[in-house]
């Protein structure tokens, strides 16, 4: 009887602690969203205004007049979507070969694949930028899209995913039929790969959505720049109009944490599968 | 010759045998069709990785030996911009930085991430919507939620000194005092990362076999000697992991202080440039004053660190791993490196 009523102590206790900790994850969105509602007086009023007001129409109205919003936003979605495309053919076909054929020289690429990983890229971030002045390319949609094209970590994702998921059977079978390596790709490699493609899809586009440095870098022409250069602009030009500023931080972030909530649980455990596999 | 053909014959190379020339067309070439497809699926990624990573890190050493505004002619100057790094006080002023601003975000998350996901593995109710709720941060816009938590760490209107005012605690400035600064920024990477290391931590318990835990529970091990003998043991490679993955995102922290801190000047890393990390100090050398070979320099240097701590990391972790199998294999090997020096 006393154990029991200990083990219950202990549960609610760590239900304490875990929810606790869960309000201070949580409460800088609900603060977001307040300050977002709110006039930048009653937000820095003393005592400040703790719940949401009625100015999220307005401030967002503001933002619009601010920073070419829309226009931002589209370049956001076309590079992360085209990205997204690139990186899930490319590195899908890399790591359907890497996982089910045998090719001269195959250890040995793979190798260097993961030997990629240790570079960190801001090491090569000024001769990047000095390769894609000399390809033109600086403040175009290309310079966004095709350096992160295929990546490392997607190649090493899909291959153990390819690896466990792919039976060999099924790709003999479809050898006999006559298909060759991109037949097999197409028909017996993708259609198992689906989940791990979602997963890895979606990372990518969060990546792309989210990415600050690269974009900041590259896109040189203040009216074409990716949302979060965007809301940064906004923030170093309106810092009086916190309420604004924050209300396009607001817009900028809405649509990442839907996209995330539909496929979080997916999402989350594909993520840790993936690190513990290192 | 394409860039296929040139995979396929180094690769051929590395292994020792090379792929035959085709018989004077009596026959097709059996290696080349049957193998071309997969070079040909490898490629792409080796063709970006050629342009987009070799290229530019080639050229990164070239460069560091250059003086150049990236518009004029480039200027050899030898070993000067690396002489100039040493003695640079701005320079070693940021990798401080990096560092402090490193060892307050990671020592507490890491602590933290082993205690919430331990309490989540024992936790039966609502483990998914704690999973998501610590989890969100993660996903979310860094360049927004910085500008949001840069409010509310504001030195004289945000919400953290109101409530600190509220209890008569005085009030701290997050933004303009040296320490203060690094612990906003500190604070917002906890934020963001702990939900991700918590839920790595979290897949380590789970992989953790229950018939070790049944074993120990029948020699009469306590539930501390459990958590202590076995669950942090072989938890090892887990905090390895994200004890590199830690060091090597902290070594590059960029956004935070760059958002946080805005200045048109070109004043980056806020008041006396306290909270100047590598990467922004790289940023505000290369593309605010348009230094590209000193920045190459101190690209470089950033990688030399990253990698010094990763094989430090790796040995801590690692070794401690062997000494804890009980073979005494981690002291032997202490012993022979002691004798080769």
């Amino acid at each position: 009887m006393r154990a029991e009523t200990a083990a219950r102590v202990r549960t609610i206790l760590g239900h304490v602690m875990l929810m606790f900790g869960a309000l201070i994850t949580i409460f800088p969105f609900y603060w977001m969203f307040v300050m977002a509602s709110n006039t930048t007086g009653d937000i820095f009023a003393y005592p400040p205004k703790l719940i949401p007001g009625s100015h999220l129409w307005e401030n967002m109205n503001k933002v619009f007049d601010g920073i070419d919003f829309w226009g931002s936003m589209g370049i956001t979605v076309v590079a992360a979507t085209a990205v997204t495309f690139l990186v899930l053919l490319f590195d899908s076909l890399a790591a359907f070969a890497f996982a089910k054929y045998d090719f001269p020289g195959r250890r040995v690429l793979f190798w260097i694949v993961l030997a990629t990983f240790m570079i960190p890229m801001q090491l090569a971030l000024v001769p990047q930028f000095v390769t894609l002045a000399w390809l033109g390319w600086v403040g175009s949609l290309k310079a966004l899209i095709i350096p992160g094209a295929a990546n490392a970590f997607g190649i090493f994702w899909m291959r153990q995913y390819a690896q466990g998921a792919i039976a060999d059977e099924l790709i003999q079978a479809s050898r006999v039929d006559g298909a060759g390596f991109f037949r097999q790709w197409w028909t017996v490699g993708l259609p198992v790969l689906r989940p791990g493609l979602a997963f890895l899809g979606i990372f990518t586009f969060f990546h792309i959505w989210n990415d600050y440095l690269w974009p900041l870098i590259v896109m040189t022409d203040p009216g074409k720049v990716t949302l979060q250069v965007a809301v940064q602009q906004l923030n170093g030009v309106y810092t009086t109009d916190q309420s604004m500023v924050i209300a396009g931080a607001f817009m900028s972030v809405i649509p990442l944490i839907g996209v995330f909530l539909i496929g979080s649980r997916h999402f989350i455990a594909n993520l840790a599968a993936g690190a513990m596999k290192f | 010759m394409s860039f296929t053909e040139t995979l396929r014959g180094s690769a051929g190379k590395l292994r020792g045998n090379a792929v035959k020339p085709p018989p004077d067309g009596s026959r097709p070439q059996p290696g080349w069709r049957r193998y071309w497809p997969m070079y040909a699926a490898v490629s792409p990624f080796f063709l970006l990785f050629a342009v987009f990573g070799v290229f530019p890190v080639a050229f990164s050493i070239y460069l560091s030996f250059m003086s150049w505004d990236g518009i004029g002619d480039m200027k050899s100057i030898g070993w000067e911009n690396y002489e100039y790094l040493v003695t640079d006080p701005d320079f070693w002023q940021s990798i401080a930085n990096t560092l402090i601003i490193w060892v307050l975000a990671t020592v507490p998350m890491v602590f933290l991430a082993l205690v919430i996901a331990y309490a989540l593995h024992t936790t039966v109710r609502f483990k998914a919507f704690y999973r998501v709720a610590y989890f969100v941060p993660n996903v979310t816009s860094i360049v927004a939620m910085t500008i949001v938590l840069g409010s509310v760490f504001s030195d004289s209107s945000g919400l953290l000194n109101s409530m600190l005012r509220v209890i008569n605690a005085g009030e701290v400035g997050w933004l303009s005092d040296p320490w203060a600064m690094k612990v906003s920024v500190a604070a917002i990477t906890i934020w963001r990362w702990l939900g991700y290391n918590t839920i790595i931590c979290l897949a380590g318990l789970q992989a953790i076999s229950s018939d070790v835990y049944e074993a120990a529970r029948v020699d009469g091990a306590s539930n501390r000697q459990t958590f202590f003998r076995i669950t942090i043991p072989m938890l090892r490679p887990v905090i390895l992991f994200v004890v590199i993955t830690s060091t090597i995102g902290g070594l590059q922290l960029f956004t935070e202080p760059q958002v946080m801190f805005p200045d048109d000047s070109g004043n980056v890393g806020g008041p006396g440039g306290e909270a100047t990390t590598i990467v922004l100090y790289l940023y505000q050398q290369a593309f605010i004053f348009n230094r590209f070979g000193y920045g190459a320099a101190i690209g470089w240097a950033l990688f030399i660190l990253i990698a010094a701590f990763s094989i430090i990391n790796w040995r801590l972790v690692a070794g401690r791993s062997e000494d804890a199998t009980g073979t005494g294999k981690g002291k032997k090997k202490g012993k022979g490196r002691s004798r080769a020096r």
